[in-house]
């Protein structure tokens, strides 16, 4: 076909809209089933940090301008931890996300990595099971752990050449460490259930003194 | 290859150069970068694949249906908008329904766009031939896209993870890492470029 | 806690290599690089084309994709803006500065459909980058690219000279010696 200035335009004008379009009615179909397959995913990260539970509550909190989102789990009339999927910028590859379980007494139960982009080999470790970043810190109480690796002065076990992803891990648990603080409203769901001040509130400000 | 030559070509013999004579990985040499970056595993390397198949058949029947009305000075462009809105839909429906596959394919997905095969067949095939044509010429391209990907990822999962297709073979200990890491993907394809000549030569 | 310049820089440009680490930008690798002037020639364009990307395609997603909620139109947004810009480059050198066009003219029209500078843009969106970040990440991963495109064709010139096997010759050596490469550049991983 001859081109012309205006058919150029038309022909590609026409193309774009229909295409547009075309991608935009994908688009309403699949939102639907992108939606269910990440509340999938989420559910089942829940499921491998948290113990058995019935159901959740959820809530949302920002913290150093990222969305940090707390699962309350619940099995009958008890709560039964408290799973936050927390997320750091700071990772070798950009953003990394995971999931990671508290008991009701602040320990630490399993940590689920999400999302990340480090490096095949290296960073990537980070999700693997029984890894130097998790083992050293699973099964403790989340309340005396400093989220320091070893190079920096602190005790925490980092991946083998992998220093700035690991601080991106520990940088990202101690993120939900401070969202589970909020949402329990102590220092852990035990406190905020036994202690004194049973106003939430209050217990969120006391927190903030200890917050590093 | 001559445009009315191709267009006499018996159907079968369309799909059969695909995957042999004009096979995209190993004899073209086209589309290098998701055919290095994806085959850490057999079964990446086959997702991959079959998405950039399912783009290169849509986008071949498309373009050759709209061949006529497009003017030749925009038809690049035309192309590629064509293209993208294929890449779009199969990374949408990707997410929706094979969401682990589509993370660990990552950035590779929306690369498609610029997978030189994609391109490629579209200027030199579709926007030649007919509508069933240009469909059998996808189909077969991307066959042996996949095959190949999918033969490169399976000699890597072998050699740097001792599996195949996920089921372990029981040597992991004794296999190295190196396969699966970025070296590994230049060597293994650089030799089984070697042998596909070889073989395919005689 | 950001990820700081240095460690974005180093990065891009040797842990994280574009081409020999995240495989991008393949085919003007393989294609390109026979000769240390024209590897040159076309790192400086890629470089330029880069840095103009990353504000542009920032641009675009910040004010325009996220207010209208139609992410999901990146990809095809993104490759008619590099389509265009190199295209517009292409335009300005020609007018401005002839003795630069003539230097990078015939690398211009290979990069649209270099998988490196979509990629670039892609991976800062997703890594959620601000503009300066996304700047320099771009440009560091350019350099890299550079880096790795100009290291590989001084092997080159010199394996042209070498009694390479017959079944060997033209790709396979190629990708062979950019095993090797890769290999050396993952020296690197320690270093940040």
């Amino acid at each position: 076909m001859k081109s012309t200035l205006f058919n150029m335009v038309a022909v590609l004008f026409t193309i774009t809209l229909i295409a547009s379009a075309g991608v935009g009615a994908v688009n309403m179909i699949t939102a639907d089933a992108i939606a269910a397959a990440k509340e999938q995913a989420t559910k089942e990260a829940m499921a491998n940090v948290l113990p058995a539970f019935d159901s959740n509550e959820q809530s949302e909190q920002i913290i150093d301008d990222m969305p940090i989102v707390v699962y309350k789990a619940i099995k009958g009339d008890a709560v039964v931890g408290y799973a936050v999927e927390s997320m750091t910028k700071s990772g070798f590859g950009g953003v990394v996300r995971l999931m990671v379980g508290f008991s009701p007494e602040g320990v630490i139960l399993n940590v689920n990595v999400l999302e990340q982009a480090e490096t095949p080999g290296l960073g990537t470790k980070m999700c693997d099971e029984g890894n130097a970043l998790l083992s050293s810190i699973k099964d403790k109480n989340s309340g005396d752990i400093v989220f320091k690796v070893k190079k920096d002065g602190g005790e925490l076990d980092a991946l083998t050449a992998a220093t700035i992803s690991s601080r991106a891990y520990y940088d990202a648990v101690a993120r939900a460490r401070e969202a589970y603080w909020v949402a329990c409203g102590g220092k852990s769901a035990a406190d905020g259930v036994s202690g004194a001040t049973s106003n939430s509130e209050g217990n969120a400000a006391q927190k903030g003194g200890n917050n590093e | 290859m001559q445009p009315r030559k191709e267009a006499t070509m018996n159907k079968m013999q369309i799909v059969l150069s695909g995957i042999l004579k004009n096979n995209p990985t190993f004899v073209l040499v086209l589309g290098m970068c998701p055919t290095l970056g994806t085959t850490t595993s057999a079964i990446n390397g086959m997702g991959m694949g079959v998405a950039t198949m399912a783009v290169l058949i849509m986008s071949n029947l498309v373009i050759s249906l709209i061949k006529n009305f497009i003017p030749s000075k925009v038809r690049i462009p035309a192309f590629i908008v064509v293209i993208a809105s294929f890449v779009t839909i199969i990374q949408m429906l990707m997410q929706a329904y094979v969401p682990s596959l589509y993370a660990s394919l990552g950035v590779f997905i929306p690369l498609i766009v610029v997978n030189c095969i994609i391109l490629g067949r579209a200027e030199a095939f579709a926007s030649k031939n007919g509508p069933i044509d240009s469909i059998l010429d996808g189909v077969g391209i991307g066959l042996g896209f996949t095959l190949a990907l999918t033969a490169i990822g399976a000699v890597r999962e072998i050699l740097g993870g001792g599996s195949i297709f996920g089921y372990s073979l029981g040597i992991s200990d004794y296999t190295p890492l190196v396969f699966v890491l970025a070296p590994g993907a230049f060597l293994v394809l650089g030799y089984m470029m070697v042998l596909f000549n070889k073989l395919a030569k005689k | 806690m950001e990820l700081s310049y240095f460690a974005i820089i180093i990065g891009a440009i040797f842990v994280n290599n574009v081409v020999l680490a995240q495989f991008l930008g393949i085919c003007p690798f393989l294609g390109v690089s026979s000769k240390v002037d024209t590897s040159l020639g076309m790192g400086a364009a890629v470089t330029f084309v880069m840095a103009l990307t990353a504000i542009v395609a920032w641009a675009i997603q910040t004010y325009i994709l996220v207010p209208l909620h139609i992410e999901y139109m990146q990809t095809i947004v993104f490759i008619l803006v590099i389509a265009a810009l190199v295209q517009m480059v292409e335009i300005i050198l020609k007018k401005v500065s002839p003795s630069l066009y003539q230097a990078l003219g015939i690398f211009l029209p290979l990069i649209t459909t270099n998988c490196a500078v979509l990629g670039v843009a892609i991976l800062m969106i997703q890594k959620e980058f601000n503009l300066l970040q996304s700047v320099v990440y771009s440009v560091s991963t350019a350099i890299g690219f550079a880096v790795a495109l100009v290291i590989f064709a001084g092997i080159r010139e010199r394996l042209e000279l070498d009694g390479v096997p017959a079944a060997l010759k033209g790709i396979p050596i190629a990708l062979i010696t950019a095993a090797i490469l890769a290999m050396a550049f993952m020296g690197f991983s320690g270093l940040v």
